[in-house]
This record gives C-alpha cells, sequence and structure tokens, in this order.
C-alpha cells in the first residue's frame, strides 16, 4: 500500500478484499427486474444508466431498492462473474447483503459489501480507484 | 452493533445442530446486523417462497442444505412452485425451468417441509395463531398473516425465510414488536358505489389505492362494507402487497388488531388522512382493466391467491346454464383439492370445461394455452402483474362478471 493512500472507516456487511474503479449509481437500482445476471447490465428501462454494465465495477449505492428476490439475482449474477468486484452502501440493505454472502458461502466467490460514513460519501464516489478490504469485523475503503 | 447470541445461536454456529443449520445461522447473523436487529427470537412456523425457479443458483442454495443433511426446525409451509406436480402435463413452458422447478420442489420436501405449494398457507392445517411470531415470505401471505390472522412476521423472501425455517430463529425487528404494528395512514372510504353488491371490487379498489399511496407505511382502513369476507381481505391484501410494500393493514371492525381507530393507532395520530369517493374506487377498478368493453376473451383465470373453498361455494351456483365458451382456470392447492373431490365438485367442475391448476398459478408460469386474446380474472393481483409478467392484455371483473364474460366470449360488465 502506498504511503498516500486515503482510509476510510467503513461498517463491514459481508467480508471480502476488492480493488477496482467504482460505478456510482445516480438512482437506487432493483436488481430484480433492473439487472441482467448474465451480462451484468442494468436493464431497467427506467433507470439513467440503463445499459450500462456493472461487471467487476466497485458499485456505490446510496440505498437498495425492490424485491428481495434481488438477493438471487445478485448471488446469480456474481455466481457467473457478472457481478459487480464489491459494494458500497450508504445505509443498511439486507437483500445485497443475503445475495453477496449467498455467492460467497455457495460458490466462494467474495464480493464485499461495506456501508461508508455520509461524510466519507462526496470523496469516496469522486475517487478514482477503490480499495475495500473488508475481513474480521472491520471495514475500510481505501482511496488512493 | 454487538448482536445479542443466546447460547443456542452459538451451538447453531458452531455446528451442534450440522453443518447446514450453521450455514443458515451464518447467513441468519449477516442479516440481522444488515437490518440492524439485536438479538433473535423463536418462531414457530415458517413458509417458504423458494420453489419458483429463477436460476441456478435457487437449485444450488437448497440442495446444499439437502447434501448436508439439513431439516427445518418448525413446520414450514412451501409456496407456490414453476410446475403442478398433481397434473405435470399442464406445463407448457421451457423444458429447463420444468424440469428445474420440479426437482427445486422436490429438493424443499426433501428438507422436511409440507408440500402444500400454496401461496394461501393462511387456508391449510398450518394457519398460525393469534400473536405468533412466524416467518414468512410470500407478499399476500405476509399481509394476510399480519392484518387478518394478527400473526407476526416481517417481509421475509430469498434464502432467508428458509434459514429462518432451518434455525427456528428469525432477528427481533421490524413487524415482529408490537409498537411497529401501529397504524400510520388513515384512509376513510366516504361513499361505495351503490351498484356494486360484491365486497370483492371494492376490497381490490382499496387495496389498490393504498398499496400506491401508502408504499410500506400502515394503513388504518375505515368504512370497507360490513359484510367483506375473508376472501375480500385476501385480495384486498393481495394486490396492496402488489401495487406496493404493504406488510399489514388494519380494517377497523374487521381485524384483529383494529376493534376502534384508537386501538390501531395505538393512541397516536395519523401522519396522513386519505379520503376516497365510490368514484375513486370507480376509477380505480376501471384502471386495472388494459382493454374495453366487448374484447375478445380467449380465457378466464381465478384464484390469485389461491381460490379457497368457501369462494368455491360462491361460483358453483354461477356454473348451471350455458356452458362456458371460452378457458376457465382455477388456480387453488391440494388441501382445498380434497375438499372439492369429497363432495364431488371436482367432477362437476371439469365436466363444465373447467381446469384446476394445482400447485402453482396462471400469472408465474405457462400454463393457459390461448393467450391470443384478452384473459379476465376477479384478482386485482392478477390484473397487476399478469400483463408484465405473462404479456397478456387484461380485464376485470366480479365473479359474476367474468362468468358471464365466458358464456359470451368477450368481456361483459354486467
Amino acid at each position: 500500500m502506498s504511503g498516500d493512500a486515503k482510509k476510510h472507516i467503513a461498517t463491514l456487511l459481508a467480508p471480502g478484499f476488492a480493488e477496482a474503479s467504482p460505478f456510482v449509481l445516480a438512482e437506487p437500482l432493483s436488481f430484480w427486474g433492473g439487472l441482467d445476471s448474465a451480462t451484468g447490465r442494468i436493464i431497467d428501462r427506467w433507470h439513467p444508466q440503463k445499459d450500462a454494465i456493472i461487471t467487476g465495477r466497485i458499485l456505490l449505492m446510496t440505498a437498495g431498492r425492490g424485491s428481495s428476490s434481488g438477493s438471487s439475482v445478485l448471488a446469480e449474477a456474481i455466481r457467473l462473474g457478472k457481478g459487480p468486484a464489491g459494494i458500497v452502501l450508504l445505509s443498511r440493505d439486507a437483500i445485497v447483503t443475503v445475495g453477496a454472502m449467498v455467492a460467497a458461502e455457495l460458490y466462494g466467490i467474495a464480493c464485499p459489501v461495506v456501508m461508508a460514513r455520509e461524510e466519507d460519501w462526496a470523496e469516496i464516489s469522486s475517487a478514482s480507484r477503490l480499495t475495500l478490504q473488508a475481513s474480521g469485523d472491520a471495514a475500510f475503503i481505501l482511496l488512493p | 452493533m454487538a448482536l445479542d447470541l443466546s447460547d443456542f445461536d452459538k451451538a447453531l454456529l458452531a455446528g451442534m445442530q450440522g453443518e447446514a443449520a450453521a450455514f443458515c445461522m451464518r447467513l441468519l447473523v449477516r442479516f440481522a446486523d444488515a437490518v440492524g436487529a439485536e438479538r433473535f427470537i423463536d418462531i414457530e412456523a415458517a413458509h417458504i417462497d423458494g420453489c419458483l425457479y429463477l436460476g441456478q443458483v435457487s437449485l444450488d442454495f437448497v440442495e446444499h442444505l439437502v447434501r448436508h443433511k439439513g431439516r427445518v426446525r418448525v413446520p414450514t409451509t412451501l409456496n407456490v412452485g414453476s410446475v403442478d406436480l398433481i397434473h405435470p402435463e399442464l406445463f407448457i413452458g421451457e423444458a429447463q425451468i420444468g424440469t428445474g422447478g420440479a426437482r427445486l420442489m422436490r429438493a424443499h420436501e426433501d428438507l422436511g417441509c409440507f408440500s402444500t405449494f400454496t401461496c394461501a398457507p393462511y387456508q391449510t392445517l398450518f394457519r398460525p395463531r393469534f400473536g405468533a411470531q412466524i416467518a414468512w415470505a410470500e407478499s399476500n401471505a405476509i399481509v394476510f398473516a399480519n392484518s387478518v390472522i394478527g400473526a407476526r412476521t416481517n417481509r421475509y423472501g430469498d434464502f432467508i425465510d428458509l434459514c429462518c425455517a432451518m434455525t427456528g430463529r428469525a432477528p427481533l425487528y421490524g413487524l415482529h414488536l408490537a409498537e411497529n404494528r401501529r397504524a400510520q395512514v388513515l384512509v376513510e372510504i366516504e361513499s361505495l358505489p351503490e351498484e356494486w353488491q360484491d365486497a370483492g371490487p371494492v376490497c381490490v379498489a382499496v387495496g389498490h389505492t393504498i398499496g400506491k399511496r401508502c408504499g410500506s407505511l400502515i394503513p388504518a382502513i375505515v368504512g370497507l362494507p360490513g359484510h367483506a369476507q375473508e376472501d375480500d381481505l385476501k385480495a384486498l391484501g393481495a394486490v396492496a402487497a402488489s401495487s406496493g410494500a404493504v406488510a399489514l393493514f388494519h380494517a377497523v371492525g374487521l381485524t384483529p388488531e383494529a376493534p376502534t381507530v384508537e386501538a390501531a393507532f395505538q393512541g397516536q395520530a395519523p401522519v396522513e388522512t386519505i379520503r376516497l369517493t365510490a368514484d375513486d374506487l370507480r376509477r380505480t377498478v376501471r384502471d386495472l382493466s388494459t382493454v374495453p368493453d366487448g374484447t375478445p376473451l380467449t380465457g378466464v383465470s381465478f384464484g390469485t391467491p389461491h381460490f379457497s373453498f368457501q369462494e368455491f361455494t360462491r361460483l358453483m351456483p354461477l356454473l348451471e346454464g350455458a356452458r362456458p365458451i371460452v378457458d376457465i382456470y382455477i388456480n387453488t392447492h391440494r388441501g382445498v383439492l380434497d375438499q372439492l373431490a369429497a363432495c364431488g365438485w371436482d367432477r362437476v367442475l371439469t365436466a363444465a370445461g373447467i381446469t384446476l391448476v394445482i400447485d402453482t398459478c396462471t400469472y408465474v408460469t405457462a400454463i393457459m394455452r390461448d393467450m391470443s386474446g384478452a384473459i379476465m380474472t376477479n384478482s386485482g393481483k392478477m390484473a397487476y402483474y399478469a400483463p408484465g409478467n405473462i404479456g397478456v392484455e387484461i380485464a376485470f371483473g366480479s365473479l359474476a362478471d367474468c362468468m358471464a364474460s365466458a358464456r359470451a366470449g368477450k368481456v361483459v360488465w354486467l
């Protein structure tokens, strides 16, 4: 880790390690009916980022949304290697957490989910690259 | 946040009840953390909505538990599956969904779940008691259990419903707690359409409106017809949980936690009041149909949620007369099928050309043979979802409207 890295404390929701460029959702997205698990593409026709691909990115979402079937869709996307590398939330979300945990338990693929502090959000969401470290009881978001 | 685990919770996590239960408890701990619960409580029963095939992960999850010799720890009912295991020939969809769906249903049976395969577990022997702490999935079942019975469940779903069943534990938060069950929005019905004798359409219109306007807030409704029956409240909750995220409503004078307005609000003031007139109700019902009067029909579908035996008793007199000229489907469950067989009505229905669909539902799977014309239903939930789910035009009407239309071969509103 370089000496310049800035480290923000976060809340751990699902463990793992990820390093990737962020993808900031302009509006909450329901994975059920909103994400194609086979391609990682946003398919909700009302979403402003429709057709964008979230595969391999660190997904930043202020809040979750929609049916609990979203857990299956997220887990299925991770299973197929089309899911996000990690997820940063601003409020706790059970649907996202469960989807990531099921994929980790069943397939051994970690997609860390952490909750950032409100005062850090602006800086995190404008970073060019993010690293998520989530293990034990602690989670950190590292900026370059 | 510190999660306060009981000795039993710790034993579950340590694998002392087997690896399947430990796996489920690990997921539950993460879930409890994500919803902000501080401890777990015992549950009396669970209802699982995991039998619809949503992809490989659905099957992998359940078969993982089966492989580790998992068994549910509380009486556990199952929601509809993708196929009718009693009449497998009715399924006309993709083979992978048919075989994967059947396998998924069998895997849940292997965990010790009861083969109810119904979205109306409250119509079975497993109906919970007032005040029971339960972990139920399926939006209409959740709202019915909370509202009409006064049992206590949150809106559980994907994976977590089964984790609760496998451990007998649920996180203590939300609607498990009495103080979170108080009404927030007052819904006053000022006038009812005089031409509607049936309470069904009134309840559907009110349900649709509260779903749209209350989101996940808890409404208390004043002014429903006094003769509204349990099946009418079932329809109200089902459509409210489709157009919104309603998990609990109170109907003053009709549901157990609302003998009075004050009781429903637990002495506090409403955050909002919604007033509905006969015209509002007429408009809402009219908007549920995507086609006008006189549109050719190719089918009629009843039983979303599953038709009760009581609803069959209301239907039987309407079968007398000319034979319907379009397909009629009725979704129901094995318990009701047994009751129909006991009084010979199954044969009467079949002779009238009616297809009984068991274990599944026409709006979630490929069953209806001809969808080239519109489909008519008396279900607000079916009307809400069918255009998007199975791509059909929908007409909504009362039970009597639907039967008259089935004879005419086109939409007729009486």
